[in-house]
């Protein structure tokens, strides 16, 4: 389980070494992008139950495993699986749906989320596209959007109630992500 | 009963989040007087984002037409005291940071450093005005808290981790006090170091906890453009304020009192 966290986070590492090495490259990745969807996953027993499991306090900031967001994100070649989900075992009591958000168009290019919901709760949110257009929005996206699932997903984290650091937002990140809410009914 | 709002503008995200009757010597309320109090915050809040977008369409560096732009190219614009208070709050910066921080990083009129902050302290202004004794602002990663959105629990609240963004390097925790964090991680190596016109790069993020949000972020920023051994001596040696550094190979250093505010 541990490893499994481990292993999807030196595979993003790695991608953003890689485009770290190209910043102003405008070589077509879109292929390789295509299996990049980052996605977070959230146990849906974690209210109460599940440990905040804070850092300790000197530890390497590697060790800091995310109350709230307890999938990792990456490079899963299986998008939408449970690759990220290491709380996999506890299944929603709710019935769980999948909703596709509309593709916002943002002036990088169209952005579009799939968000899985166990009733009123947000339990998963894939990005399915996203600009890739530049190695600039290459590696903007690829801190960005796992940065806006954490803070999508900690908004509904008893343990967490805001989150510092994560400074780039996208609006089509945001339009989309609240069209898939907005379909749900949630 | 807890209100939100999230609100796209200043190119970022700003999230809003309310909590009424909640914490201090509050007693219980009838149901009544919350529903009063919780049209009133509500008010307040749309007050507050009104706020946030005025504030973008005069100092936004990405608008054509804002006050600033038209300063930054050299034309004339009428005397406004919103501009001349920013811009005397930025010279103070500078002076308490020996010229680290600056309204002019890249040589061209640019306060973004201290608007954002200042924007996050207007809507806790507001909210306040509004009857608002509890309340957490996010602007773009830089967080105002006041009071508590539990009664005796302290708000919390994650710091990126920049080196792994889907992680939080720490979890911090209080009541009246404010979170910034500057760092390469999401938009590279953006900020300008004054001293060498340079971007700097000793810190893959510095995280500074004060009690106000402008100060504190403008203050991150400084410290970060100076680099790890003066930028964490410089925090040290200033009151009410804390540092907490996760540098590029991942070590993380703290000041001395930054601990206190640690969950964990």
């Amino acid at each position: 389980m541990r490893r499994a966290i481990v292993t999807g986070t030196a595979t993003v590492s790695g991608v953003v070494l890689l485009l770290g090495l190209k910043p102003h490259s405008n070589t077509p990745l879109a292929a390789k992008s295509a299996n990049n969807n980052f996605t977070i996953t959230q146990s849906g027993a974690l209210d109460g139950s599940q440990p905040s499991s804070a850092p300790s306090s000197s530890s390497a900031s590697g060790s800091g495993s995310g109350s709230g967001t307890s999938g990792s994100s990456g490079s899963s070649s299986q998008p939408g699986s449970a690759a990220g989900s290491p709380a996999s075992g506890v299944a929603p009591a709710g019935a769980s749906k999948t909703v596709t958000g509309d593709a916002a168009d943002t002036r990088y290019g169209p952005v579009q989320l799939a968000v899985t919901f166990s009733g009123k709760k947000i339990t998963q949110i894939q990005v399915l596209e996203y600009p890739t257009e530049t190695g600039r929005d290459q590696e903007i996206n690829t801190y960005a959007i796992p940065q806006l699932n954490q803070e999508a997903m900690s908004a509904q984290s008893a343990n967490i109630d805001g989150v510092s650091g994560a400074t780039y937002t996208s609006e089509g990140y945001q339009q989309s992500l609240q069209s898939a809410i907005d379909k749900a009914g949630a | 009963m807890t209100l939100r709002h999230v609100e796209p503008v200043m190119g970022t995200v700003f999230s809003i989040v309310v909590e009424a009757g909640a914490g201090g010597d509050e007693i219980h309320k009838i149901n009544e007087i919350n529903e009063v109090e919780e049209s009133r915050l509500g008010a307040g809040i749309a007050t507050a984002v009104a706020r946030l977008h005025t504030i973008d369409a005069k100092f936004s560096t990405y608008r054509e037409d804002s006050a600033i732009s038209r300063m930054a190219r050299g034309e004339s614009v009428e005397r406004d005291p919103e501009v001349a208070e920013v811009l005397r709050r930025c010279a103070e910066v500078e002076a308490d940071t020996d010229g680290a921080f600056t309204a002019y990083p890249a040589g061209r009129l640019d306060p973004s450093g201290w608007v954002k902050g200042w924007a996050i302290e207007e809507v806790d202004r507001l909210l306040r005005q509004a009857g608002s004794r509890n309340h957490l602002i996010v602007g773009g990663g830089d967080v105002q808290a006041c009071g508590e959105p539990g009664l005796g629990r302290p708000w919390t609240v994650g710091i990126a981790d920049p080196r792994q963004p889907d992680r939080y390097a720490a979890l911090v925790s209080g009541r009246d006090f404010a979170v910034a964090t500057s760092g390469t991680a999401e938009r590279g190596a953006h900020i300008i170091d004054p001293a060498t016109a340079e971007p700097a790069t000793g810190f893959a993020s510095v995280t500074l906890i004060g009690t106000r949000i402008a100060r504190t972020d403008a203050y991150a920023t400084a410290v970060f453009a100076m680099g790890p051994e003066r930028g964490l001596q410089w925090a040290q040696e200033r009151d009410g304020i804390e540092a907490y550094a996760v540098l590029p190979d991942g070590r993380t250093v703290e000041t001395s009192g930054f601990a206190r505010f640690l969950v964990g």
